[in-house]
């Protein structure tokens, strides 16, 4: 019984984990601006995130956990450096 | 290690799925808001739903899950929820600055001009 509910519960998450991630994507491609895209960007990666450690509770594996941790740091430096690019012009000054 | 959720207690089950549909349904209310909103600085508040509270209903469904399945406390989940709480308002800050900036610089009539600490007349 305990499996059936939380099998159904990781499935309709990952329904709109990844119902999430297409409407980002689809922001990153009609988004009329760079800053527009970069939040595209930023909102795809952390639905990314979100989908693996559902993915890890659904197999009972810990091993996607450091998945979405690589995935959580290196977004960050990324959406920082993209912002400090439309900032200034450049990553580093 | 893998963790079978067939010997979970029938309430730790379904605290975990309430947990995880709510982070999910977050996510995807905030996701939509994105694609939804009008202009770029009504938009970037949308996202956040899901890194606020979609990251932690997802990593308290996680952390509950995990404890319960190994009989030990696993709270390393948490490292995660820390993390993107504080670099989320950073990062959309820089970009809401780096957003000001160009539209400043291209003279947008529809943002506020930079204040010069002086009354305007």
């Amino acid at each position: 019984m305990s499996a059936i509910i939380v099998f159904t519960a990781v499935s309709i998450a990952q329904l709109m984990l990844v119902a999430a991630m297409a409407i980002a994507s689809v922001r990153m491609f009609i988004g009329p601006r760079a800053q527009d895209r970069i939040i595209a960007l930023d909102t795809f990666y952390i639905n990314a995130m979100l989908l693996l450690v559902t993915f890890g509770v659904g197999t009972g594996r810990v091993v996607y956990f450091e998945a979405a941790l690589v995935i959580g740091m290196l977004g960050f430096v990324a959406t920082v450096a993209l912002a400090k690019f439309l900032m200034r012009g450049e990553v580093i000054e | 290690m893998i963790y079978e959720a067939t010997d979970l207690p029938l309430p730790v089950a379904i605290a975990v799925a309430v947990f995880l549909l709510l982070g999910a349904a977050l996510a995807l209310i905030g996701a939509i808001g994105f694609l939804r909103l009008p202009t770029f600085y009504e938009r970037i508040h949308a996202p956040t739903l899901g890194t606020s509270w979609g990251i932690g209903g997802i990593m308290l469904g996680s952390m509950i899950f995990f404890s319960v399945g190994s009989e030990r406390l696993v709270i390393h989940e948490i490292l995660i929820g820390i993390f993107v709480t504080v670099t989320t308002p950073v990062t959309f800050m820089l970009l809401a600055r780096a957003a000001l900036h160009r539209d400043r610089a291209e003279r947008n009539p529809k943002v506020p001009g930079k204040q010069t600490g002086e009354a305007e007349v």
